[in-house]
């Protein structure tokens, strides 16, 4: 039986150092157990960060919230030791499609190559992900979890962060040599600091209903424009785990957001959908609307924010979530190294230029989508049109038709933090880009190329199966017992499996497409940032040049 | 980057003018102003080039109301 997340009550208990003289000190105090606090801490305390996150609240997710879970995402939480709960409940999926009327006009396929561990996406609850992810979060040790302790001031100077904390018990202070504010859309922390988020809201309104009910509609995501019940408005269906769908209709902005909401409403307009005799209860049902917001920096000295407390976008797309626990991913590896005093703290900056421009892409995408919806002028809407009644019979125009541009990760192109080409490569692997997955074997096991990768830096020497040269096994060697270790991984062609030197990890190549998807021949090397990105790679192997690629990955060039 | 042809390139101009308010006849103010928009990007396709299709936006625009400046962050 699963547990229902949405009733969980989480018991605040008094911690002893509330009652300390001084107040205690953490490396990291993290604000906000949404799903970004939550990845954040669960990874700091993994990569071995004492670290505190604190909540205000005493439940989960609940209500109608983030249900696609994007790839990447899925590997970050491969990476967190909690993906695998997430893909086995929830209900993957890969195929879009968009309809005119009563007729299909586009239909796509986000992940149309096999040999992935994840799919393009799977729907799951928030409550769900929280959920798995505070399973998570209370196995490991050096990670406290504070519910019902809100942040109520925060006074940051040069050597740390104190903040103050109001519980059942009354307040009490604890200091952190960084803070990490992921306390969602409104984040107090931000107003605390006299910072703001600024951007441009959206004129529509959407009712989002969660419904309960048996229906053979397939996983895909299916939109409508203007269909024949719902005239004039869009349209968008998704299933769920637990027979739960969400329906999310196009309201207008004149529309009565309280009004709407009532039963009495909703069910005509559902049941226009599915047809008068259908059976169904209620989950959720609130009518929503929406914007696209940053803050213009996402560090501010020792205090970093993340997710919906930087950054904020309209939901068609399914990049809030998603983006948010990306910015953990991007975040946390860097602040390792920053404490242990292996990093300069201007690294932290690579997390702010980084994340922004990831964020600025997000609500580009958002953007462009909403403007496509919820066209803004007559004539906006009259090109919206022409592109719908074209995209029946026009390759072309299927191709203009925006329902959403959903979650894929920022491909940090130009990243201080890459060394850039030298050498030819095709393909995507370029310097910045994220990892691509492919099935590897390893010591006879089957797996997936990135469960060999993270964490620490990477080191993937491509090979052609045979014995390695002894000065190049020795390299390899010394590079992972550096200060900032590079763990080398050797990838070796399908049926091959050579004994290396030094407990060296070989990668079998099962079906060829790791070295096709990296552009790989043999003696290509390809250095991997701790979050999985690319940084360097070169045709040839030369352990001067992957340490200065490091020191350069790491601010300490 | 290729540029906007604004040479003369129609071999037969007024045949083409009189196509063109043709397509028209009949329609609502609405429904030419629908026309017009599949069009532009029917043609739009065929010409392909972006930076070509941004050009003649620009010299369409011209001389109407200056384009608004993007607005800084
Ligand atoms: C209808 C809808 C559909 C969506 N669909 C998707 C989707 O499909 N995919 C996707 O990726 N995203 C989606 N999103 C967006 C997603 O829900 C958010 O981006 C995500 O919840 C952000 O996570 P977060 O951890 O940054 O913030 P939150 O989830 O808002 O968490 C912030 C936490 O901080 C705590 N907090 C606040 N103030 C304090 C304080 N002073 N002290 C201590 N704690 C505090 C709060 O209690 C909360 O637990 C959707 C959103 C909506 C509304």
């Amino acid at each position: 039986m699963d547990i229902d997340y949405q009733q969980l009550r989480l018991d605040y208990v008094r911690a002893a150092e509330q009652d300390a003289a001084a107040p205690a000190h953490y490396p990291v105090i993290v604000v906000g157990a949404g799903p970004v606090g939550l990845a954040a801490a669960i990874d700091l305390a993994r990569q071995g960060v004492r670290t505190l996150l604190l909540d205000d609240d005493d439940r989960l997710s609940f209500g109608s919230r983030a249900i696609c879970f994007a790839k990447r995402t899925l590997e970050i939480f491969d990476r967190l030791g909690c993906g695998e709960r997430m893909v086995h409940k929830g209900i993957s999926w890969n195929v879009g499609k968009v309809f005119f009327q009563d007729e299909l006009v586009y239909s796509f396929n986000l992940l149309p190559e096999t040999g992935h561990r994840r799919p393009a996406f799977i729907n799951l609850q928030q409550y769900y992900v929280e959920g798995y992810l505070y399973e998570r979060a209370r196995e490991l040790d050096g990670l406290a979890l504070r519910w019902k302790n809100r942040v109520v001031a925060v006074a940051a100077d040069a050597d740390g962060v104190e903040v103050t904390v109001e519980t059942p018990d009354g307040p009490y202070r604890v200091r952190g040599d960084y803070l990490l504010a992921c306390d969602g859309a409104r984040s107090p922390v931000r107003h605390l600091l006299g910072l703001s988020s600024s951007g441009q809201s959206f004129r529509d309104r959407f009712l989002i209903a969660d419904v309960k009910m048996k229906a053979d509609f397939p996983t895909e995501r299916w939109f409508w424009f203007d269909p024949p019940f719902h005239r004039h408005q869009s349209v968008l269906l998704h299933a769920q785990p637990d027979n739960v769908w969400r329906i999310d209709f196009q309201l207008g902005w004149d529309a009565d957001p309280e009004a709407e909401k009532q039963p009495e409403r909703v069910t005509p307009r559902i049941q226009a959908l599915l047809g008068h005799d259908a059976e169904f209860s209620y989950e959720w049902v609130s009518v929503y609307t929406f914007a696209c917001l940053r803050m213009e920096h996402f560090r501010h000295g020792r205090v970093l924010f993340a997710g919906d407390a930087a950054h904020g976008v309209s939901p068609f797309g399914a990049r809030g979530a998603n983006s948010g626990v990306q910015d953990a991913d991007n975040l946390v590896w860097k602040l390792r190294l920053v404490l242990a005093g292996l990093a300069p703290a201007s690294l932290l900056d690579s997390y702010d230029s980084e994340r922004v421009y990831a964020a600025d892409e997000n609500i580009l995408n958002s953007t462009r989508s909403t403007d496509f919806i919820t066209p803004k002028s007559e004539i906006s809407r009259t090109f919206r049109d022409a592109v719908l009644l074209l995209a029946r019979e026009h390759p072309f125009a299927r191709r203009l038709v925006n329902s959403g541009r959903l979650s894929v990760p920022a491909v940090l192109r130009d990243s201080v933090l890459n060394t850039p080409d030298q050498d030819a490569f095709a393909g995507a692997m370029v310097p910045g880009a994220p990892a691509a997955d492919a099935p590897v074997r390893a010591g006879g096991a089957p797996g997936w190329f990135l469960d060999h990768v993270g964490d620490d830096f990477t080191g993937v020497l491509f090979s052609d199966g045979t014995a390695l040269a002894p000065e190049v096994a020795a390299a390899l060697d010394h590079l992972g017992h550096a200060a900032i270790p590079i763990r080398p991984r050797v990838v070796v062609p399908a049926g091959t499996a050579p004994r290396l030197p030094h407990d060296l990890v070989a990668l079998e190549d099962v079906e060829g497409k790791l070295a096709q998807r990296f552009d790989a021949c043999p003696g290509s090397y390809y250095l991997l940032r701790p979050d999985q990105h690319v940084c360097a790679r070169w045709r040839r192997f030369d352990a001067d040049r992957a340490q200065a690629a490091v020191a350069r990955a790491t601010g300490n060039a | 980057m290729a540029s906007l042809n604004i040479e003369p390139n129609i071999a037969r101009p007024d045949d083409f003018y009189q196509a063109l308010i043709d397509t028209h006849r009949d329609l609502s103010g609405e429904e030419s102003q629908l026309l017009n928009a599949k069009l532009i990007l029917l043609l739009a396709n065929h010409i392909g080039d972006v930076d070509v299709l941004c050009q003649a936006m620009a010299r369409a625009r011209d001389g109407i109301r200056p384009a608004p400046t993007k607005v800084p962050r």
